[in-house]
């Protein structure tokens, strides 16, 4: 985009640029689209391109109980941190957003801590809380430990919402006499809502993507998907795994967009 | 009673004013409180799932197996062959890892810079949807791709190329490999997000002044993206300290990254003293990367998570 800046560089001799961009992005890229394509495939062995296309692993996948139950274990449980991570990052966004709070800035390192410390850190230390208060391989503990981690992606997506909204709107309409909460759901919440929505879909994906933590805390009838992914990965090559990755991917892409046309409308 | 009180507001200064000020004090107070109920239960939840249990752990690793107080959680780091074995191991990949990273990742995000808006947008899908995609299924993909009877292998036995298949997966490798295309997007981003705040002005300035297109990327433009560069780098570098799913899977029992070897500790062999050890080095050493590098530059590295 010469043209654009207005650099004296043309696109022809930008040419070994591009094709080296456009490789790292193949690379990038071309592990999933595998797998998308392999999960069709009519054979046992791994064959690219397939001979004989098939839906059978996706069969396999859909009338495995094992799998089912996974699956609907993982569903539950991205829901339900979704319902607690977004009031409550809603809720921490607006009050750090505020700027006025003594201690801002600890308070703000505390809640997007669980991005920085190692999460293998977090696993352990919550599957030794969860042993003493009997919280491993309850669904309860699954959704607090999931919300932590998801807590910090709403703040963040929130507070970039309130950053471009004025907050003094809120103190027109409560000068005008509305409340503190009608004010804020009347005028504030229509104008972040994209960004909450953003923020819920970040949270969603964050709670069914989890594998290290939900591999020490969870188990037996509440084994996530993930977890059970990770155990089939450890023992053999199950085709079964490129379906249920197409499906993860295929749930990505939807959420991703969504998250776009959201935050494009934001 | 009432005069001496009188009295006491007139040497305040004007009576409204001081009572003024009461009740601004009162009602910011409020103010905060109001706010702190607002965080309250988030905070609560961050502590007690995440820095309580940590700070359980501290506590635990200053204690031997027979309960008294001693350093012999990390003095072992400093005896056993197999504990170093981890470190140099964890240190290496890291800085492969790192490397091949900023290799891949600095072209990538400098074409991204240079592209017209749109087709800007259309590649950086490309980078962000490995992002959000399943830590699993990437790695997944990886074994498919490299294990002996995979993709490559086939292809270049079809093609002649070797006889014997290779060992990609299951090995340093393979751990390398996946690492790289896990951590890539964490480098990108942060580096994309800062190239694009470089003012096209300077890089115009230098050509008017005669600097070739080489010269100006040398000396104009790239030391302008450094700082970019060094946050996609300080985050890929702790990453992959932590780093559990892909050398566990991919490393075929061969390759015990600090993760892997803290999991054992503690699931296999139940030494939580040792095990906790393990994780206050490496939260220490991840905090002191990200504040080194705070202080040296100023900026967050966290900010990578905004930037997706």
């Amino acid at each position: 985009m010469s043209a654009d800046i207005g650099l004296p560089i043309s696109h022809r001799q930008r040419l070994w640029l591009y094709g080296l961009g456009g490789l790292v992005l193949l690379f990038l890229i071309a592990p999933s689209v595998i797998i998308v394509i392999m999960s069709f495939s009519d054979s046992t062995l791994l064959q690219f391109p397939p001979r004989q296309w098939s839906l059978r692993w996706y069969q396999s996948y859909f009338q495995s109980l094992e799998w089912r139950d996974a699956t609907i274990v993982s569903v539950k449980v991205a829901i339900m941190t979704v319902l607690m991570a977004t009031p409550l990052g809603t809720a921490a966004a607006y009050a750090i957003n505020r700027g006025t709070l003594r201690f801002n800035g600890t308070i703000n390192a505390l809640l997007t801590a669980s991005l920085i410390i190692p999460v293998i850190l977090i696993g352990i230390g919550t599957f030794f809380l969860y042993a003493r208060i009997g919280l491993n391989n309850t669904l309860t503990g699954l959704v607090v430990a999931h919300t932590v981690q998801a807590l910090p992606l709403v703040v963040l997506t929130v507070l970039s919402g309130l950053r471009s909204y004025d907050m003094n709107q809120e103190r027109v309409a409560r000068s005008l006499g509305a409340g503190r909460v009608a004010a804020f759901w009347q005028v504030t919440m229509p104008q972040i809502r994209f960004s909450i929505v953003s923020g819920a879909l970040f949270a969603f994906i964050t709670s069914f993507d989890e594998v290290v933590v939900s591999l020490f805390i969870s188990g037996g009838e509440t084994t996530t998907l993930t977890r059970r992914m990770f155990s089939a990965l450890r023992d053999q090559i199950d085709p079964t795994i490129a379906a249920i990755s197409t499906c993860l991917i295929a749930l990505s892409v939807l959420l991703l967009s969504l998250a776009q046309i959201f935050g494009r409308r934001h | 009673m009432s005069v001496q009180s009188a009295l006491l507001n007139e040497a305040a200064g004007p009576a409204g004013q001081h009572l003024n000020a009461q009740v601004l004090r009162a009602d910011a107070r409020r103010e905060q409180l109001r706010l702190m109920v607002l965080l309250a239960p988030s905070l609560f939840l961050v502590c007690a799932i995440i820095i309580v249990p940590i700070g359980w752990l501290f506590w635990l690793s200053l204690f031997d197996e027979s309960g008294a107080l001693s350093a012999a959680n990390y003095a072992r780091f400093f005896e056993q062959a197999s504990y170093i074995r981890t470190f140099v191991t964890t240190f290496k990949v890291a800085f492969i890892v790192t490397g091949a990273c900023v290799l891949l990742g600095y072209p990538l995000a400098y074409m991204l810079s240079q592209l017209p808006r749109r087709a800007a947008s259309i590649c950086l899908i490309f980078v962000i949807l490995p992002f959000w995609t399943s830590v699993l299924v990437r790695t997944y993909a990886w074994l498919v791709i490299l294990q002996r009877k995979g993709l490559i292998n086939s292809w270049l036995i079809d093609l002649g190329v070797i006889s014997q298949p290779l060992s990609l997966a299951n090995n340093f490798s393979g751990v390398v490999i996946g690492m790289t295309h896990i951590l890539l997007p964490f480098l990108v981003l942060p580096l994309y997000a800062s190239m694009k705040t470089i003012d096209t002005d300077c890089l115009r300035a230098g050509m008017n002044l005669g600097a070739g297109p080489a010269a100006t990327f040398r000396q104009i433009f790239f030391p302008l993206s450094l700082p970019g560069l060094a946050s996609g780098v300080v985050i890929v570098f702790v990453l992959c300290l932590g780093f559990f799913v892909t050398p566990a899977l991919m490393g075929g029992g061969k390759v015990v990254m600090w993760a892997m070897r803290m999991e054992q500790t503690t699931s296999l062999y139940s030494n939580w003293g040792a095990g906790a050890a393990l994780g206050v080095v490496l939260l220490v050493v991840t905090l002191a990367l990200l504040g080194l590098f705070q202080w040296l530059l100023g900026a967050r590295a966290t900010g990578v998570w905004s930037s997706r």
